[in-house]
């Protein structure tokens, strides 16, 4: 176990490599580059900037400080944002995507799970098909389309809460609400699926078999081997929900992560731009290997094979 | 049903027969295929033009002039929605062609080395898994000013990952088989085995992993549009569309829930193509039905 998780943390600081390196790459095709986009600048004060940014050097001088800023945790300032280094901006902008997308998250297992074992436990029946249409349903709702519909009705009919914006402590409620009504979606079909399928195979029969109670067979028994396929789905909806945040926070105008990033990437702040995929990856790549460790606690043969 | 008669199909015969059995499946065909007909055509027979502004008309409601009312530059929104659907579809299959030949090509080739260079290449798809792709498209979408083709091939270039594995999986399952060896006994060349003997074997988990990646493709490239990154106006995606109807979404919400209900509608019917497709391919997976 101990061997699994050092290899999958070196995998991970792999990734984090490439990550910088492509990023790198991506952000010097940029026509004119950083410094040189600014406007009414004097030759000599442009080249001031290129010296101080570094930007005078090498491109693979340049990658190898990019690589000592990510190795020693000293990462540089932003070039848009000037003074602040671009930790301080993602410290700024996290706490607005982690709190929309953990809630969303929640909301979407909260509804998901549920959904998909109550469907689970009445195949065929009306009711097994109505929420699993409305879970076909739920997937093919795009979130920008839905997140303008839950906007109007919730924030500008109803009121309860703000349309856009990130004044009150409330205001995760829309974007998280329309982003995990969707996940939940998914989360109901696989965990339909895989409740189906653990509740055909044999240790519940013996289970049963042995007096114990439909709903110590359902939960003690089968909710354990079938919530896997939900738990391997997490660390894919995880990336996922970072995507939906850039519809969300666009849609309800928060100022998280996606924003600073897509502001990053049109105005030319390389250090933003590889600072933000970095942190991405990085939580990714941590996402994953908590969802792997889990799921060795949980499954007895992954537990054995490592 | 004729299968009482003594006739031998081909598996692609057979797999067609058991996708019409369910009716959801005949339905989500027959849907995508008239859209696809009116978005081809439709345009083409409108009156309107997709870009033709009608300033004094304005944003309208349904009539029997403008079938979908207009948008607030009096533009025709069915003329727009049918147009929207064709970039939407045409982005939706070229990128996933473009996915489904990276990672046919991909997948062959690791399952057909095997060893150390199929372990390696495998280990490499893994780390690709973790990378935020997302970010990269944008990036790249924001460097290169929005070409069109640029798009499919970005978005090709990342959804391509599956698709590898499920080849490769598929190769290394077939390539030790003994219609293969006997194949090879007889002197037939690799390039006839690929060609001849292992594609016609994967084609159904092509085909299947291909429909499914088309409505994710197509999210994605709205998702692009919608943050104005992907086609740019006035040219249309549904993308666009959503997103011109998300900003007036107060004052005339249809205009976000027309191409809204266009796009759900596709997105659906993909679905339950693709899931149909499975199961028609494979019918053990009718037991979790």
């Amino acid at each position: 176990m101990i061997r699994f998780i050092v290899s999958r943390i070196v995998q991970g600081i792999i990734v984090i490599f490439a990550v910088i390196t492509i990023t790198f790459a991506l952000s010097k095709m940029v026509p004119g580059g950083a410094v040189r986009n600014e406007r009414n600048i004097t030759e000599e004060a442009r080249k001031a900037q290129e010296e101080y940014y570094g930007l005078n050097k090498p491109w693979i001088v340049q990658l190898g400080l990019q690589f000592k800023h990510y190795a020693t945790l000293d990462l540089p300032e932003s070039y848009h944002y000037k003074g602040r280094g671009v930790d301080e901006i993602i410290a700024s902008g996290f706490p607005v995507s982690a709190a929309v997308g953990g809630a969303a998250l929640l909301i979407a297992l909260a509804i998901g799970v549920p959904l998909g074992a109550y469907a689970a436990l009445r195949p065929n029946t009306f009711e097994d098909r109505s929420s699993t249409l409305a879970a076909t349903l739920g997937i093919c709702t795009p979130s920008m389309v839905l997140g303008p519909l839950i906007a109007l009705l919730f924030g500008l009919k109803l009121r309860w809460f703000n349309a856009s914006g990130w004044f009150d402590a409330s205001d995760w409620v829309l974007p998280a609400l329309t982003l995990g009504v969707i996940y939940s979606a998914y989360i109901a079909r696989l965990t339909r699926g895989s409740l189906r399928e653990t509740l055909a195979q044999e240790f519940i029969r013996t289970a049963r078999a042995k007096g114990a109670s439909e709903g110590a067979v359902v939960f003690l028994h089968a909710m354990k081997l079938a919530c896997l396929p939900v738990l391997n789905y997490l660390g894919p909806a995880a990336a996922g929900l970072l995507t939906g945040s850039f519809i969300v926070e666009t849609v309800f105008q928060l100022p998280g992560l996606g924003q600073f990033f897509i502001a990053a990437a049109t105005n030319g702040d390389h250090q933003l731009t590889i600072a933000i995929s970095t942190f991405y990856a990085a939580l990714i790549v941590t996402f994953n290997l908590l969802v792997d460790i889990l799921q060795a606690a949980l499954n007895p043969r992954i537990r054995l094979q490592a | 049903m004729s299968s009482g008669t003594k006739q031998s199909l081909s598996p692609m015969q057979a797999a067609w027969q058991r996708l019409m059995r369910q009716r959801m499946n005949a339905w989500a065909l027959g849907f995508l295929a008239a859209l696809v007909l009116l978005c081809g055509i439709g345009p083409k027979l409108s009156p309107y033009d997709q870009s033709q502004q009608d300033l004094e008309l304005k944003a309208t409601n349904p009539s029997m002039g403008h079938w979908l009312g207009t948008d607030p530059l009096g533009r025709d929104m069915l003329t727009r929605i049918l147009h929207g659907g064709r970039v939407s579809l045409e982005v939706g299959l070229l990128a996933t062609a473009v996915a489904a030949i990276i990672g046919v090509i991909y997948g062959m080739t690791s399952g057909l080395a095997g060893g150390r260079t199929d372990a390696a290449m495998m280990r490499i798809v893994d780390i690709l898994y973790a990378f935020p792709f997302i970010n990269f498209v944008i990036l790249l979408m924001a460097i290169v000013g929005r070409e069109f083709w640029l798009i499919f091939v970005a978005i090709g270039a990342v959804e391509w990952l599956t698709m590898a594995r499920v080849v490769r999986g598929q190769v290394l399952a077939l390539k030790n088989l003994e219609f293969i060896i006997a194949a090879r006994a007889c002197g037939a060349g690799f390039w006839h085995i690929v060609w001849r003997h292992l594609l016609p074997n994967v084609m159904g988990p092509i085909i299947i992993y291909a429909s499914l990646t088309v409505p994710g493709v197509m999210l994605l490239e709205a998702a692009l549009s919608f943050l104005g990154l992907g086609i740019q106006p006035p040219d249309a995606s549904w993308g666009v569309l959503i997103q011109e109807g998300a900003k007036s979404v107060e004052s005339y919400p249809w205009l976000l829930i027309y191409p809204g209900i266009f796009f759900s509608l596709t997105l659906l019917a993909l679905n339950l193509l693709g899931d149909g497709l499975r199961d028609a391919f494979d019918p053990k997976s009718m037991s979790q039905q």
